[in-house]
């Protein structure tokens, strides 16, 4: 149960290897979160991971089997850790792929499976958990779309479509759920040093997993919708997003 | 739900679903304590009714729904006023008895329950039984936070007063130890005592308070010209806050202006002041939705307790608020008696209530510093204040937890009430196997808290 100032008391991460992931729930130990439950395609992976929170101070870790990829099995999945450790404070939603937009491009099989990962298998996983949320009438889900939801932009707009798709229906998702108890937070942050994008070229902004940590743990206390990290992105986008069109193109984004 | 009748209360209790039932008053707890996230709760304010109201010897049996104002408005007019009553009248009898509210005459009447001669409650196994002190029921009850069962109607001792007014003292005390000295000394004379004191006050006059102590004034003490009417009730609330008030509206310096005014406002001492009833007892009555005034973030209590003979955890408490600058306008401190109930908030010694806006980024780190402090010094925080307690504390502030769950277990076998702040704090998971733990005073902390 979460407290009056926003702290946090047990978490549920839907792509528990992801980087950002783990510096958000490493944040929320820090803090008062006790019982972490982290799924992931392969749980086996994250011995070293519970290990780590539990020396953070984490009191009930465990890692769940979790395929984003097969919508079928989420149910079970959920369902599963829900009813084994009763009320989830927080649903972290963190799978996802980046991709390579060169390759994809020439792959429309490749890029179809792309955004069946970051969009379709997040609209099953989102439902599933929403209802779990709605019953034990309180919870946050937290959704870690992109700024590239925001403008598709030519060099990776696979990606940013994918995002664009899962950030839409998260919003209206938020929207939905109003006066249940759930609240729905969309991140959007930037380009972010994780292994994902290991070898791409910094940008602009470029921030870092723990920065993003620190931003939805402040986003969760104040109850916020949308977080950009870091947060001056808002404004930026906000341009951008406005730019006409011949201007848009000309920009090597 | 706001069930009409005690039946309604059965159905409503006998069908509670997964995530349980709760009964709830008019809402003055300050936290989750009346709340329970995608359960049911039962609004017991449409059981309201008088059963028996003895003139006589100052008895009265009233449903668990009726609130002190409904109360006060026929008592008082009969000469008669409840034994205990907190800082607002909108409270009902049931949630007074689950809170077991004190007063400012807790250093000598002790809690709300103490003049509970008996109340009927309604288990959660469906069982409606006759509970007196001295019961484990009643034990449990008392200061239960609403988790052992639905209190259909209580049976009240009462006080007999002869007029609707108070003669006071006032006085002001410059620094902490003065306002604690004149307190330890003085209050033994006085029915209700309490003071002011600013959290923001800094070094030389850290503490610095302003002591207001009375009595109900007798016929003999009122002027002439009232004698004729000495019982008419205390007047309703004429002024309301707006419905929006920007936030940071009470900050540092707004507070800190307020409390320099209050403070010189006070005479530095007076005797005998006639005050009536209603803003002695219930100054915030005064303005309906005052608790607006703070802005869509909201505030949140903070009431501690610490044992006499720990004075020096009370002083880095008031060190910690005053150097940290949360603004608090309405800090109350206050010396208790014992307590009644196994989760009872009194204890004997020293209590300090405060609200702070629920903003600012270093709040979460300050109060739990406190809850370090308050719980190394045998002292505890009001569950029925709080709103953000660190449940890894709660087993050393409130010893008798495990005592009181195994009672609520005997009358709640199959955990059909909860409420959020159940959930948040664990008060309900069972203890775990004595002695294999490595903390095993601390119930339920560690793992999921049942549904």
């Amino acid at each position: 149960m979460r407290d009056a100032l926003g702290s946090v008391q047990s978490v549920l991460v839907l792509g528990g290897g992801s980087d950002i992931a783990r510096a958000v729930v490493r944040a929320l130990v820090a803090e008062r979160t006790r019982t972490v439950l982290l799924g992931a395609r392969d749980p086996g992976k994250l011995d070293e991971e519970i290990e780590a929170l539990r020396a953070l101070g984490a009191e009930t870790v465990e890692a769940f089997a979790f395929d984003a990829d097969d919508p079928g099995s989420h149910e079970r999945a959920l369902g599963e850790a829900f009813a084994r450790h009763g009320d989830v404070d927080v649903v972290l939603v963190a799978f996802g792929v980046l991709g390579d937009q060169e390759m994809l491009k020439r792959d429309p099989a490749a890029a179809v499976a792309h955004v069946q990962t970051n969009f379709t298998g997040a609209v099953s996983a989102l439902l599933v958990a929403a209802e779990r949320l709605k019953a034990q009438g309180h919870g946050s889900l937290v959704v870690l779309s992109s700024v590239s939801a925001e403008r598709p932009r030519r060099s990776n707009f696979v990606y940013g479509a994918s995002k664009a798709g899962l950030d839409a229906f998260a919003q209206g998702l938020g929207d939905e759920l109003a006066g249940s108890g759930v609240h729905v937070m969309v991140v959007r942050p930037g380009m972010v040093r994780t292994k994902m994008t290991a070898g791409l070229e910094d940008v602009p902004f470029t921030t870092t997993p723990e920065k993003v940590a620190s931003e939805v743990v402040k986003g969760l206390r104040r109850g916020a919708h949308t977080v950009w990290v870091p947060p001056v992105l808002r404004l930026v986008f906000t341009g951008l997003r406005h730019l006409p069109r011949p201007v848009f193109r000309r920009l090597d984004l | 739900m706001r069930p009409e009748g005690v039946e309604a209360v059965e159905r409503a209790v006998s069908g509670a679903g997964p995530r349980g039932v709760l009964p709830r008053g008019l809402g003055r707890a300050y936290g989750d304590a009346a709340q329970n996230a995608g359960g049911a709760v039962l609004d017991m304010t449409a059981l309201r009714g008088f059963h028996d109201v003895d003139v006589h010897h100052g008895r009265v049996t009233v449903d668990a729904g009726v609130s002190l104002d409904e109360l006060i408005a026929v008592l008082l007019p009969l000469g008669w006023f409840p034994r205990v009553v907190p800082g607002t009248r909108y409270v009902t009898v049931g949630g007074a008895i689950a809170s077991d509210i004190h007063g400012k005459n807790h250093h000598g009447e002790g809690t709300f329950c103490e003049h509970v001669e008996s109340f009927e409650l309604l288990t959660p196994a469906g069982e409606r039984m006759l509970v007196a002190p001295g019961d484990d029921a009643f034990r449990a009850t008392a200061g239960g936070m609403g988790l052992t069962g639905v209190v259909l109607r209580a049976t009240l001792r009462l006080m007999r007063v002869e007029t609707s007014w108070v003669r006071e003292d006032v006085d002001r005390a410059r620094d902490l130890d003065d306002v604690m000295a004149r307190m330890a000394a003085g209050d033994a004379g006085y029915r209700y005592s309490v003071a002011w004191i600013d959290c923001l006050a800094r070094g030389a006059s850290l503490g610095r308070s302003v002591l207001m102590r009375g009595d109900h004034a007798t016929l003999d003490e009122l002027p002439p010209g009232r004698r004729e009417r000495p019982l008419a009730p205390p007047p309703q609330p004429r002024l309301s806050a707006p419905p929006w008030a920007p936030n940071g509206l009470l900050r540092r310096s707004t507070v800190r202006a307020f409390n320099e005014l209050y403070f010189r406002h006070a005479p530095a001492s007076a005797r005998d002041r006639l005050v009536a009833l209603q803003p002695f007892f219930f100054p915030l009555d005064a303005v309906r939705g005052w608790n607006r005034m703070y802005g869509s973030r909201g505030f949140l209590q903070y009431q501690l307790v610490v044992p006499f003979g720990a004075e020096d955890a009370l002083r880095d408490a008031v060190e910690r608020l005053a150097g940290s600058g949360a603004a608090s306008f309405l800090a109350v401190l206050k010396r208790f008696g014992g307590g009644r109930g196994l989760l009872s908030f009194p204890v004997e010694g020293w209590t300090l209530a405060l609200d702070v806006p629920a903003s600012g980024s270093g709040l979460v780190g300050l109060l739990d510093g406190l809850d370090e402090v308050v719980a190394g010094a045998g002292g505890r925080v009001y569950l029925s204040k709080d709103s953000r307690l660190r449940p890894d504390v709660v087993g050393a502030m409130y010893p008798e937890l495990p005592a009181w769950n195994e009672i609520r277990g005997r009358l709640d076998p199959d955990g059909r009430f909860n409420s959020d702040l159940s959930r948040r704090l664990g008060l309900t998971a069972p203890v775990r196997g004595r002695g294999g733990h490595d903390q095993p005073r601390i119930a339920g902390l560690r793992g999921p808290t049942p549904r």
